[in-house]
């Protein structure tokens, strides 16, 4: 049930904030111990909050789940690591937590992720394992894995996810739900747990796109609390959703539909392409041509900054602390190897190396100089057309496994999501239909929409012809 | 581009991160694999290219310089390993001279 209908019964009168959290508590009862989405839930907490609750507001009485890496007064968040997970407890609110509440929605749940959001699987969890609602079997997608489960799964009515280079669209695709990741500096990130903070951008996942635009209006603006936060005005995401693509340029980028990509992954996107043209969007061809080294830039820069970010995890302050270390150095690396899962470890000692004396400029200088190559394709694109479609990611979702001891074959899978965060601009995933793959039956796949930079409106509107 | 060998327990102490030698011989191969992905970058012409560190040119803002309430010395607390006198305790850090 959408946003907009539960909104409609509440102000009849005809449900209220308790009963849908309550509706909720036993659904997750139900499906939760299968789906393993939630980490974490505190409903006694989300029921007080709901008994005064002001249903006046966009979003009042609307429970939100919220990906464990975003930092909710008085909650865990343990980023889907033990180094958090024993005794931490967020002494504050996130920007977003804030801008939700004043807005009237109830954060309730804490949703299962890859650890410090790092992965497309939420294998990487240290806690606990999802699995996809449509096939057990099967990955949910990552790292936002929890939050995309839970709103497929209708244990969640929606949930907010981080995206760093895929994460929330690619788990969207692969749970058959919408998943926008706004522009760079859109939302704030303060109180988000960093991972790639010249990357990192909080957003909705949700079971429509009209969902998403609402929750898009709660959270985006100013904070002066993030200095990279943008102040420019927040549109009204919700006056043009309607308007449909008549007269749009849409660019299908030669580059993303190459080798690799699975035949009924490719099938699906080129038919969204076609619903799009035959509601009156102009599609042609595009070439995005430094895509080939999306991958090989995002694993350089992105495990730079965490190697950077990740040192704040010393076990002096918060977290985990080795027991009895002989001296500080030692209580560092203790606590630090006894808390961060494989993953993490890879991340920090590649980042370390690419920015360490002599390899800097080979790696890291590199990384940031074909970024800005990366970057001046999109522009160049933005000039053509209005938006770029293209597929989210080359498979539907694998099964649970199927990558282990292979971390760069993983990585490689993230060549379509990856280059609008190198970009900083904002792209929604959308379920285009179903398809079988590796065994497994009727797997959701989605269409991928980029647009420049603040054009999240227009993204939207293009996302709801999609849909609709 | 250099060779993409990696000294991997070298690095790791850098981070101050400690491995066991399962760690160190499982990270190895993967991480060698990874920067020899990465050496394919050498193969473009980045002469004359400005980096990007960010995505947008809007960064390191200052906020206006007014004082404004932080998190009480007790919600800080709360989250510490250890503690004693209303501050964080650590081991030793300064050796007796």
């Amino acid at each position: 049930m959408s946003i907009s209908t539960l909104r409609q019964q509440l102000l009849s009168g005809e449900i209220t904030p308790a009963s849908i959290l309550e509706r909720l508590s036993g659904e997750i009862a139900a499906r939760d111990p299968r789906t393993g989405a939630y980490l974490s839930r505190d409903l006694e907490s989300a029921l007080a909050e709901a008994a005064n609750a002001d249903l006046s507001l966009p979003l009042g009485g609307i429970p939100i789940a919220i990906k464990d890496n975003i930092n909710v007064l008085g909650q865990p968040c343990t980023c889907g690591s033990k180094f958090l997970a024993e005794n931490y407890t967020s002494p504050y609110d996130a920007t977003v937590i804030r801008k939700l509440r004043a807005a009237g929605a109830i954060p309730f749940g804490r949703m299962n992720q890859d650890e410090f959001a790092m992965g497309s699987s939420t294998e990487n969890s240290a806690l606990q394992t999802t699995r996809n609602p449509h096939d057990p079997e099967r990955i949910p997608g990552g790292s936002s894995g929890g939050s995309a489960a839970a709103v497929a799964d209708l244990t969640a009515i929606a949930a907010l996810g981080s995206d760093t280079g895929g994460s929330i669209r690619q788990p969207a695709s692969h749970c058959g739900v919408v998943g926008l990741k706004p522009s760079y500096g859109r939302v704030s990130r303060y109180g988000l747990v960093a991972f790639a903070s010249s990357l990192d951008q909080i957003g909705p996942l949700t079971r429509s796109v009209g969902d998403a635009a609402l929750i898009l209006q709660a959270i985006a603006g100013f904070d002066p609390a993030d200095s990279t936060c943008l102040d420019a005005p927040v549109p009204d995401y919700l006056s043009g959703l309607n308007d449909g693509v008549k007269g749009l340029k849409l660019g299908v980028p030669k580059e993303y539909f190459g080798k690799g990509i699975d035949p009924g992954v490719r099938n699906n996107v080129e038919a969204a392409i076609q619903k799009l043209a035959a509601k009156g969007a102009e599609i042609v061809e595009i070439s995005l041509p430094h895509t080939e080294h999306a991958v090989a830039t995002y694993y350089v820069i992105a495990p730079a900054e965490a190697s950077s970010n990740l040192s704040r995890f010393d076990g002096i302050r918060y977290g985990h602390r080795a027991a009895n270390p002989a001296n500080i150095l030692d209580l560092y690396k203790k606590s630090r190897e006894e808390g961060f899962g494989p993953e993490v470890k890879r991340r920090i000692i590649l980042g370390t190396y690419v920015l360490s004396s002599g390899y800097y400029d080979a790696y890291y200088g590199r990384a940031q100089k074909v970024r800005t190559l990366i970057r001046r394709d999109f522009e160049n694109a933005f000039q053509q057309v209005d938006a770029i479609v293209s597929p989210v990611a080359p498979t539907p979702a694998r099964k649970i496994g199927a990558f282990a001891d292979d971390p760069l074959h993983e990585y490689l899978s993230d060549i379509f999501t990856l280059s609008a965060n190198l970009a900083g601009i904002p792209g929604i995933s959308v379920p285009c239909g179903v398809t079988d793959f590796d065994g497994g039956k009727s797997l959701p796949t989605g269409l991928q929409i980029l647009g420049p930079h603040l054009g999240e409106a227009k993204l939207l509107q293009i996302a709801r012809a999609a849909e609709g | 581009m250099p060779h993409s060998h990696i000294d991997v327990r070298y690095v790791a102490n850098l981070a101050r991160l400690e491995l066991s030698d399962e760690e160190v011989a499982t990270f190895q191969p993967q991480l060698e694999a990874i920067l020899h992905h990465a050496e394919a970058l050498s193969k473009l012409d980045v002469s004359g290219i400005e980096p990007t560190a960010h995505a947008t040119q809007v960064f390191g803002r200052m906020r206006a310089d007014v004082p404004h309430e932080s998190l009480p010395v007790a919600a800080i607390l709360q989250n510490a390993p250890d503690q004693a006198q209303g501050q964080i305790r650590v081991p030793k850090v300064v050796t007796d001279a």
